[in-house]
């Protein structure tokens, strides 16, 4: 009878109850299997030596990894993904936050249309976004005459379309942080004498530093995935990592992809770690036990 | 009293108290201003600009136009009913002219073929017999060409694209068309769009519908269990919100295609081979599978919220264990619920690598079709029509997001 505590019943349950809990416990385990197995499966598929995409029958190989990591094409689309993906996480972590700052002062002006505003780049499909900015880029700044300059098919087309998308997850982070943060501290800084430059540095940010960074994760994943708005406004200079796997999948289906994807989820598995660590101590610097 | 005698309380330099206060709060809210300025600025000057000019394409006719502005003044006064006069054929035939020197008359012709099929071969034929014309009269010439040049429904369609603007891309996004008579119904056969859109809908409800499903009760399980075997089971879910869209769509692709793992066991079991990658099973079950965290985890935050004494207060006051779920605590989940199906059903709206790569040609969603327009066709003012048609629903429903959830209660992992 001691498994009763382990379904979380107590001992008057009925046979019906616990019958129904244990179907309750085994659903619930299915879903978990289900979220979780397809990304599980890939990684024993990138060890198997033939270009079958199937369970390593007898030999194990890491020529796909040694693919991944020596030919031309995917090296330079990891490092495409990395520049691309540091200058969005600096511009979009940088704006996010001041915004988000902003916003938690209390009585802004017309808060809630101006969030709605900054957030709708997250809502909007992304092809959408990616069709208006290829129209954009082309010509920026006039509509008729000859372009100035032009944005398609350059890294800085590609990033300032990127932060576009990820400056929504930076400010809904900080500002989640910002909830809780007593606006008092800048006052009580600045009471004992300390410029607002020495506030911001030494009370605002270590509070609100969870949350930045955790933004700046979510900034990171946003560029790192992106692939809708490198295929409409990038060229093959700006191939990155998911470009080069959206392509490995529909034009030539090389097991590569599937090293490629444990590289990712070991990535995954990194980020999932910090943000954790970052809840925790948010959670512990605003005195909340779980 | 206390109020008329604050508002005489100055500060140490004579100014009233109270001027001096308001100076400090506007002065304090621009700072605020200041703060979000930067953001604000490139979101309207890169996003909602652009999405402007998208919207201006998509009721231009940016081909024809500009190219045709002797055709237009010509048929200004035509009303519509038999040919035009020699007038209106003189200036097309000089519109033909300029456009072919700038080597631009295929586009024109590729426009009108879009409202009149047929149109582009005879635009080509005719072309080339105007421009070896000095001087008219053209009527003459047109009208022995083809018969097609004394069709007045050809005329109404070129007196309609040398306008600036047109209702055509968004009518056919919506598969209509500007008849004689008003708006009508474009024939059955080629009537796509509203197939397309019903198709959008339909996969994103079911799709919502499998993660409430699925997750509500995943939900439930992580919310009641012990902190420390929640915060394990809970790495099930966040590890996939974690995990690069691309790779879980590689996965699936892997996983469901003829040779793929999930044909092994089932021809170990069954002995037959399922046929699961490019079809519509595959890609409702690619895509529940990357929505449902989104779905699970506000349903998941605001189960955290109901005391588990409330269920315990309804069962000792009698209720049975569905009535108590049903009247006490289901009823507090809706709020969750709300947030996560809409946030998932927006989301889905909008989705196009997953069915482009493990859906098959049936089962493409707007966004799909957009982007065919734009990069296969070049039809820019076809594929933002379209776009517009989508943007729109997603801005209603991003409206009652914020009406029922707000959007500063969104919460990210």
């Amino acid at each position: 009878m001691d498994w009763l505590p382990l379904l979380g019943l107590p001992p008057y349950a009925s046979i019906a109850e616990r019958a129904w809990r244990l179907c309750f416990f085994l659903f619930c385990g299915l879903v978990l299997l289900f979220l979780i197995s397809p990304i599980l499966i890939v990684i024993p598929i990138s060890f198997n030596d033939s270009s079958f995409l199937s369970f390593p029958r007898d030999v194990w190989s890491t020529r796909w990894y040694e693919d991944f990591f020596f030919n031309d094409r995917w090296t330079t689309a990891v490092k495409n993904s990395v520049i691309i993906a540091f200058f969005t996480t600096i511009l979009a972590t940088t704006l996010g936050t001041l915004a988000a700052l902003g916003l938690s002062r209390p009585n802004f002006p017309a808060r809630a249309a101006v969030m709605a505003v900054l957030i709708s780049p997250m809502v909007v499909p992304v092809v959408i976004t990616a069709a208006a900015l290829y129209f954009f880029y082309a010509n920026p700044l006039v509509v008729t005459a000859e372009p100035a300059f032009i944005l398609n098919n350059t890294y800085v087309g590609v990033i300032l379309a990127h932060t576009l998308l990820a400056t929504p997850f930076v400010v809904i982070t900080v500002t989640a942080t910002l909830t809780g943060f007593d606006q008092s501290m800048i006052r009580a800084g600045a009471s004992l004498g300390a410029p607002p430059a020495t506030v911001f540095r030494k009370v605002i940010l270590p509070l609100i530093s969870p949350g930045v960074i955790s933004g700046a994760l979510f900034a990171f994943v946003t560029s790192w995935d992106e692939v809708v708005v490198v295929l409409f406004v990038g060229s093959s200079d700006q191939r990155t990592l998911p470009r080069q796997m959206f392509s490995g999948i529909r034009e030539m289906i090389s097991p590569t992809i599937t090293a490629a994807a444990t590289v990712l989820i070991s990535l995954a598995v990194l980020m999932l770690v910090t943000v954790e660590l970052l809840r925790r101590r948010a959670e512990r610097l605003r005195g909340i036990r779980v | 009293m206390a109020l008329a005698e604050t508002a005489n309380f100055m500060t140490i330099d004579g100014v009233p108290l109270k001027k001096r206060l308001a100076q400090a709060e506007r002065s304090r809210k621009l700072k605020a201003v200041g703060l979000v300025a930067p953001l604000f600025l490139f979101v309207v000057l890169t996003f909602l600009y652009p999405l402007a000019v998208m919207a201006l394409k998509s009721v231009t006719n940016e081909e024809t136009s500009g190219r045709l502005t002797r055709t237009g003044a010509a048929l200004a006064g035509w009303d519509g009913q038999g040919i035009p006069d020699e007038t209106g054929f003189a200036a097309l035939a000089e519109d033909l002219k300029a456009a072919q020197q700038k080597r631009e008359a295929g586009e024109i012709a590729k426009r009108i073929n879009s409202e009149f099929s047929g149109a582009m071969s005879k635009f080509k034929g005719i072309t080339r017999k105007v421009e070896a014309m000095e001087t008219g009269p053209y009527k003459e010439l047109f009208l022995s060409t083809d018969k097609v040049w004394s069709d007045p429904a050809l005329w109404r369609v070129i007196k309609s694209v040398s306008s600036r603007y047109t209702p055509y891309y968004w009518l056919a996004a919506l598969d209509l068309k500007q008849g004689q008579a008003g708006i009508e119904r474009v024939p059955a056969d080629q009537a796509v769009f509203i197939d397309v859109y019903t198709r959008t809908f339909w996969i994103a409800g079911v799709v919502t519908l499998f993660t409430l499903l699925l997750g509500f009760p995943v939900a439930h399980l992580l919310a009641t269990q012990p902190a420390r075997r929640a915060n394990m089971l809970m790495i099930l879910v966040m590890l996939p919100f974690w995990t690069s869209l691309l790779v879980r769509t590689t996965a699936w692709f892997v996983l469901l295609r003829t040779e793929g793992p999930l044909n092994d066991l089932a021809e170990l079991l069954v002995d037959h081979r399922f046929e699961m990658i490019f079809t519509r099973f595959g890609t409702i079950v690619a895509m529940t599978h990357i929505q449902l965290p989104f779905t699970l985890l506000p349903i998941y935050s605001v189960m955290k919220t109901i005391p588990p004494s409330h269920v315990r207060a309804a069962r000792s006051l009698g209720a049975g264990p569905f009535m108590a779920f049903w009247r006490v605590y289901f009823p507090q989940t809706v709020p969750g619920i709300a947030a996560g199906c809409l946030l998932t059903f927006i989301l889905c709206l909008g989705y196009y690598i997953t069915p482009a790569l493990v859906g098959g040609p049936r089962d493409q969603m707007v966004s799909y079709y957009v982007a065919y327009y734009m990069n296969n066709i070049i039809n820019f003012g076809q594929a933002a029509a379209l776009g517009g048609v989508l943007l729109i629903i997603t801005m209603v429903l991003y409206w009652l997001y914020n009406r029922l959830v707000g959007i500063d209660k969104m919460k990210l992992g």
